[in-house]
């Protein structure tokens, strides 16, 4: 690009994000941060401004926050055009417009992917429209919840162990609500940690009260004759009594909307490059499309270059930012988005923290600490290096590990730690079970090499 | 040896006003090792950083001692009471921290802190107050070390009326951690046996607090300390009694120094005092920006590594002591734009004051918010206040570094 059309695209362009949340606000401040003078419209499917998500799985659950008080800290005027309420429903990379559920259009030079993702609902429509069956996603799904458990119901379920779920059976006890949890896999946790890490978050869920119920996978969703929930159905044949039910079965991209756009965008993301760009389905990079936050797929130079889909908070301020600055760049200017992926979460009084892929870990050595007392390092290891740590309440070593995995150090960990004890002197399987297996997703997730995310046929070009 | 090794020309008081150059000339070589059994010297931000997260790297008082340190005299081993967790690793630091912070912060007391903030103002205006009709005062011996003191026998628990005892055996103890008066110096007996003894009064008086608050638990530190009941068990009555006289001394000359450097440091730079009197919410920055410029804990001395490590391409064999100069790193040029410019107003202050890793300042909280009010209150009050002496005369200490004496000149109190 000319060095002309760029200052003008910096002076007078037209930006436009789609996804008003932390990636989209996050990038709207860089954009301004960094000198854009032009136009830019966010465009965001819920009616609020952006707002924090963490809070409504945890503080707000137990009465701490108002799940409706979350809005994001502004680091700066915008001074943008904000279309909340209206999703965006379609794109047209040829002529730069993207299509509102309103019927509007609008037209863009650059454009910013940022939709995200949204609870994945319950399967059955039916059951998922009883009185009681909720999600947790959004602040209204959030103030929906705290409703419920205030009111004192006789007992919570929630159908998936994963991180999401997990803190809401902990809030739930903490509440002193009786509480329900199944998982399909043998523990919490364990697509995202392992099966030796998901049987410790198991023994903390049942030592705090939980109902935990592993292996087994839910049936069916029983109502009472007013449509109010009354019970939930196990294959194992149980029935559970419960009037409120927690649906926490990992996320849905929000990409429906690229959908026949010719972008690479599917059921696990849009394909980006590390400069954020988006790649179209023919696997070519577009210049003018970028993508960040949960929806965004883009290669790891840590991992092989695999595609990696992450759900993490500091990700998406991350990308957002780098997204925002190549955006209104071009050539060397430009910066890759190097994100170490990390995760925090909180539970049963346990602060649990994880840097690196843990699900790409065969082995896991306990380095620091011990399982049995929930407080430990754990550091997993791929084809001889170290590529993930975990922590549980042990967070302040976190950041040795991170270096580890930046450097590729080898596993297993030979030499000494404080606070070594024996059962951490060789690894062990992780015992990461069939992706397919837990009933949550990983957050984060290696998704193979395609930047498409479709099935494609090769035909070889004729000359 | 033609020159002073590094190591010794910062030890030595000839350049404790100043030891920045010093350390501008150890980053230069930024793993420095200049004598056979001497400590290993690490300068730069980023090692430093990582060092501190660094799970090879032991502060165990018994590590340095096998180190061949001469750290075998320190009072934290001779004064009959076990170690702190200051100077132990985990597991033992953890659960002794996790206990002592049941009674200091969140979730168990997440108001006690602030809830001194009054209590904090009225002592600050006492001493302000006791200036009378002087023009001059001695900020360390009328202002700095009566407060901290004063705060952190309230914060535990000590009646007023043995405040003042305490001064005289916090006193060597404190001077006790210099590493210069370690190797073999001439008062070193003499030194050692002081501390010793201050070391047992101390232990004798607090054992007898600490059995009248079993008896009869208030709504204190030490109560907390005495009465722990969670999951970490509770500590021994010798276990609160090295807790409370570590959190004594290292909450207390710390916190003199940050407040002594902090008001040497405004009067050096008037503007910045001048903004700071309009607006005491500056506070804020100026106390993280002055824990940058002007650190109260120069370096930790006390480290070892329990195998062999490498730091920018140095092997660090196994046993060495390896001192981590947070001064130097905090005005690392790969770190800080500008760092040797005192400016509240740079946005990035991430400094290395109060280390970092899990023996990151424990009294931090405390510390923050007695400086704050305490400077903002000297630049409210104080009509045109200026330094008699620049430099003042400086504490022996090479580690926690101050003034000994900051004579302020001034036109009235407000």
């Amino acid at each position: 690009m000319s060095a002309d059309h760029l200052e003008r695209l910096r002076r007078e362009g037209r930006i436009v994000i789609v996804g008003a949340s932390l990636a989209g606000l996050r990038a709207a401040e860089t954009l301004r941060a960094e000198g854009f003078a032009g136009d830019l419209t966010l465009i965001g499917d819920e009616p609020h401004e952006p707002y924090d998500r963490p809070p409504l799985s945890k503080s707000a659950l137990l009465g701490m926050a108002s799940p409706l008080r979350t809005q994001l800290p502004r680091r700066r005027e915008i001074d943008a055009k904000w279309r909340l309420g209206v999703a965006a429903t379609g794109l047209d990379l040829a002529a730069k417009r993207v299509r509102l559920a309103d019927g509007d259009e609008v037209e863009y030079d650059r454009l910013l992917i940022a939709t995200g993702v949204r609870a994945r609902p319950w399967f059955k429509e039916e059951e998922a429209r009883l009185d009681g069956v909720c999600v947790l996603r959004t602040r209204e799904d959030a103030a929906d919840l705290v409703r419920r458990l205030r009111a004192g119901p006789r007992r919570v379920f929630v159908i998936g162990a994963g991180f999401a779920g997990s803190e809401v059976a902990s809030a739930c006890r903490e509440l002193g609500l009786p509480v329900s949890m199944a998982e399909r896999a043998g523990a919490p946790l364990v697509g995202a940690l392992g099966g030796v890490i998901g049987s410790v978050a198991a023994d903390l869920a049942t030592e705090h009260g939980v109902d935990l119920r592993t292996h087994v996978t839910v049936t069916a969703l029983e109502g009472d004759t007013v449509g109010r929930v009354r019970a939930v159905h196990l294959s194992d044949e149980s029935v559970v009594e419960a009037d409120v039910v927690v649906v926490s079965l990992g996320s849905l991209r929000n990409t429906e909307w690229l959908t026949g756009s010719g972008l690479g965008a599917g059921p696990r993301g849009v394909a980006c490059d590390a400069g954020c760009r988006a790649f179209d389905f023919r696997g070519i990079v577009t210049d003018d499309v970028f993508v960040a936050g949960d929806v965004a797929r883009s290669p790891h130079a840590l991992f092989g270059y695999q595609f990696l889909s992450l759900e993490h908070w500091g990700n998406a301020v991350a990308q957002a930012e780098t997204a925002a600055h190549n955006m209104i760049c071009d050539g060397a200017d430009r910066r890759p988005h190097l994100w170490m992926p990390a995760f925090w979460s909180s539970m049963f009084g346990v602060n649990i923290k994880s840097v690196g892929v843990p699900p790409m870990g065969e082995h896991l050595m306990i380095t620091q600490g011990s399982l049995a007392e929930r407080r430990f390092t754990g550091v997993y290891g791929h084809q001889g290096r170290v590529v993930a740590a975990v922590t549980f309440d042990n967070a302040r070593w976190l950041e040795f590990y991170q270096r580890q995995i930046e450097r590729g150090a080898p596993f297993p960990v030979e030499f000494p730690t404080l606070d070594r004890r024996p059962e951490g002197r060789q690894p062990v399987p992780a015992g990461f079970p069939d992706p397919s297996l837990p009933t949550h997703g990983p957050m984060v997730t290696l998704s193979g090499y395609s930047p498409a995310d479709q099935q494609l046929v090769f035909h070889p070009s004729r000359h | 040896m033609p020159h002073a090794s590094l190591a010794r020309q910062i030890t030595d008081f000839g350049n404790r006003a100043n030891p920045y150059p010093l350390y501008a000339e150890l980053r230069r070589t930024p793993v420095l090792h200049e004598e056979e059994d001497g400590p290993y010297l690490i300068s730069s931000y980023y090692d430093i950083e990582a060092l501190l997260h660094d799970p090879r790297i032991s502060s165990d008082a018994t590590n340095l001692a096998a180190a061949g340190a001469d750290g075998a005299g320190e009072p934290e081993e001779t004064g009959g009471l076990p170690p702190s967790f200051l100077r132990l690793d985990p597991p033992e630091h953890d659960r002794l921290r996790r206990i002592a912070n049941t009674g200091f912060g969140p979730p168990h007391r997440p108001r006690r802190i602030e809830g001194m903030r009054g209590a904090m103002r009225e002592i600050v205006t006492e001493l302000i107050d006791g200036f009378g009709d002087a023009r001059q005062v001695d900020l360390v011996d009328q202002f700095a070390y009566p407060f901290p003191v004063t705060v952190i026998c309230r914060l535990l628990g000590v009646p007023r009326e043995d405040e003042p005892t305490f001064r005289t055996w916090v006193d060597p103890l404190v001077a006790s951690l210099d590493p210069e008066k370690r190797p073999g110096g001439a008062q070193e007996a003499e030194y050692r046996q002081s501390a010793q003894e201050a070391r047992m009064r101390l232990g004798m008086y607090l054992s007898g607090l600490v059995e009248e608050r079993a008896r009869e638990p208030r709504d204190d530190l030490l109560s907390d300390l005495v009465n722990s009941r969670g999951p970490d068990g509770s500590m021994t009555m010798m276990e609160v009694l090295s807790t409370s006289v570590l959190l004594l001394i290292a909450g207390h000359e710390t916190t003199v120094n940050l407040i002594t450097n902090g008001m040497l440091t405004l009067l050096r730079h008037p503007e910045v005092l001048g903004r700071l009197r309009e607006d005491p919410g500056l506070s804020v920055s100026i106390v993280e920006e002055l824990l940058r410029y002007e650190p109260p804990v120069q370096l930790v001395p006390q480290r070892t590594c329990i195998t062999d490590i490498e730091v920018r391409g140095v092997t660090i064999p196994k046993g060495s002591r390896i001192w981590l100069m947070l001064a130097a790193g905090n005005r690392d040029p790969e770190r800080f734009e500008d760092p040797d410019r005192f400016d509240p107003d740079r946005g990035d202050i991430q400094h290395l004051g109060f280390g970092s890793g899990i023996h990151s300042c424990f009294g931090a909280p405390l510390a923050r918010l007695e400086t704050q009010i305490a400077l903002s209150e000297l630049a409210r009050r104080l009509e045109n206040p200026r330094l008699v002496e620049d430099p003042p005369p400086y504490r022996e200490n090479a580690v926690l570094r101050g003034p000994r004496h900051l004579d302020v000149a001034f036109d009235g109190v407000r």
